[in-house]
């Protein structure tokens, strides 16, 4: 069984850090796991990226061409990995960021106005959490307790005073109901 | 046992301070630099010294230094940085200096990318800079061997007096695995009383390469070619996939090598027989391996991240006794499992049997 995650958006709206609580996340369940970040010049400005792998076997080939979920957080995301998701697998968009015209009907596509929903809670840079919520169900490999520890992990020790609020807008987006 | 998860660059510090790496010089170049930052932040703690010096140059003649008093060291670099080493590399193998020397090969040439590459494959089993002489090349392919084969590269530089290079690329570099932090086996004794430390109360010991005559000289190439033979003799490395009953072969090495895995069992699961020889060591290349297939292998392709350079030396290997192909792709980018079966099936017409 596997999770082959692609995660997209701009330099700063915490792509990276998605990935790696996504990648803590499989941790402690033995797992195999991998976490590739596109690094050098994309990360300044232009398309951050990175993936992530969630496997109960050996991860021979690490490369990705055809996904089995994405999180794209602003439109050129959504444009440029789109077609990269398999036919039956789940892409969410933050709609706040990305308005789409013709989406693809061969995949389940969850929009969620994840920039908005974090404005709402007062921190406009955890839209990448409630993406993460909103994709958490779809996930074979880990669930809401698992990234808990993760967050436990990666923000309680280093910026405590950001629990809550990680993990609310986890919350929220694994609740969120397209009204 | 205990599992940490870590960047590829931080796997090679880490075990290299439980390798017994006392001393790191370097200069940092991405994508190599957690090497020298996970360094500079942990080895301190356990009584050893990271100093960035002023160059790359600067960085592998204090290894020279570092060795020739027994020490355990190491730099690391990138491409462009590794060949700014040659010198100091040539020297060290000269004098028979055991040092660890990281190669997170990058794009080239010049100052080329950031991206993955097996552009210096030629570079580092070719010796690299002047003279005849030749490092011991281990090649990773993931998190867990980025580990092994640190520990390892250590203890065949002390076994053999010779620089080892651990040849890796940006993508192995960057990428965050878990990795089982094994405890090390005990280290192998080896022989110290050639080291210079001092000579109060024993004969004095000269560590140069200079050879003032043509005979002296002569005499000091067959001695390294006989170390280069016993060498080759003992220690092919490479791990088979899949090559038992294999018509095709595919040759790879690092993440290529991997990736190829996933295409040996797209390939089975259509009914084509295709198995992977992936080299662990490439200098020396593992000959050996190919024995066993001569007389039932069809063809072989080469998946590279270069414009083909392992080929030569399969190729050589085989003797022109069956078809040697190149799939490779270049300037950072990585082939997919797919695109390589697809190579794999229209250069020897092959058609699966059953779909997947």
């Amino acid at each position: 069984m596997m999770d082959k995650v692609i995660i997209a958006g701009f330099g700063g709206q915490g792509v990276m850090f998605l990935g790696k609580v996504m990648t803590y996340a499989g941790m402690g369940s033995n797992l195999e796991l991998c976490w590739i970040p596109s690094y050098g010049p994309e990360m300044r400005g232009g398309t951050a990226n990175c993936s992530v792998i969630l496997s109960d076997e050996e991860i021979y080939s690490p490369v990705i061409d055809f996904a089995d979920a994405a999180i794209v957080l602003n439109k050129p995301a959504y444009e440029k990995f789109a077609p990269r998701v398999k036919p039956g697998g789940v892409l969410v968009v933050n709609s706040s960021l990305a308005q789409l015209e013709n989406p693809r009907e061969d995949i389940t596509i969850i929009e969620i106005p994840a920039t908005d929903m974090a404005n709402e809670i007062g921190n406009t840079s955890i839209a990448n959490m409630v993406c993460l919520g909103a994709l958490l169900p779809h996930l074979k490999l880990i669930d809401l307790p698992k990234v808990e520890k993760a967050m436990d992990e990666l923000v309680a020790k280093r910026r405590p005073e950001l629990l809550d609020t990680n993990l609310l807008a986890i919350n929220k987006g694994i609740a969120y109901k397209k009204s | 046992m205990e599992k940490v998860l870590l960047k590829g660059n931080e796997i090679i510090g880490e075990a290299a301070i439980r390798s017994g790496c006392k001393l790191f010089f370097g200069y940092p170049i991405t994508p190599s630099t957690e090497v020298v930052e996970y360094l500079s932040k942990h080895l301190p703690k356990q009584g050893g010294t990271v100093l960035q010096a002023e160059d790359e140059i600067g960085a592998i003649n204090m290894c020279y230094g570092a060795a020739c008093t027994g020490s355990r060291v190491m730099t690391a670099s990138s491409s462009p940085g590794v060949s700014l080493k040659q010198e100091g590399i040539s020297y060290s193998a000269a004098v028979g200096l055991p040092m660890v020397i990281v190669n997170v090969n990058r794009c080239g040439p010049g100052l080329g990318g950031l991206g993955p590459a097996q552009s210096d494959y030629f570079q580092s089993t070719r010796g690299g800079g002047h003279g005849d002489y030749r490092t011991i090349v281990l090649a990773p392919s993931k998190a867990q061997e980025l580990y092994d084969y640190t520990m390892l590269a250590f203890d065949l530089a002390d076994k053999y007096r010779n620089p080892v290079l651990l040849l890796t690329d940006g993508f192995l570099g960057q990428t965050m695995e878990p990795i089982v932090l094994k405890e090390r086996p005990e280290a192998p004794v080896v022989d110290r009383d050639w080291i210079v430390d001092g000579c109060k109360g024993r004969k004095k010991r000269v560590l140069a390469s200079y050879s003032l005559t043509n005979e002296i000289g002569e005499a000091n190439n067959l001695k390294w070619e006989a170390k280069y033979k016993d060498i080759q003799e003992k220690e092919q490395h490479w791990e088979e996939f899949h090559t038992e009953d294999a018509e095709y072969l595919l040759v790879s090495y690092g993440t290529t090598g991997r990736i190829c895995k996933s295409t040996v069992l797209n390939a089975r699961a259509k009914g084509i027989k295709l198995g992977l020889i992936r080299p662990i060591t490439l200098w020396p290349f593992p000959v050996k391996a190919f024995a066993p297939h001569m007389d039932k292998v069809k063809g072989i392709v080469t998946v590279e991240l270069n414009t083909g350079q392992m080929i030569e030396d399969v190729k050589l290997t085989v003797e022109c006794k069956m078809p040697v192909y190149l799939y490779r792709r270049q300037g950072g980018m990585l082939p997919t499992e797919n695109e390589i079966l697809d190579f794999v099936e229209n250069k020897f017409s092959l058609s699966g049997s059953e779909e997947v």
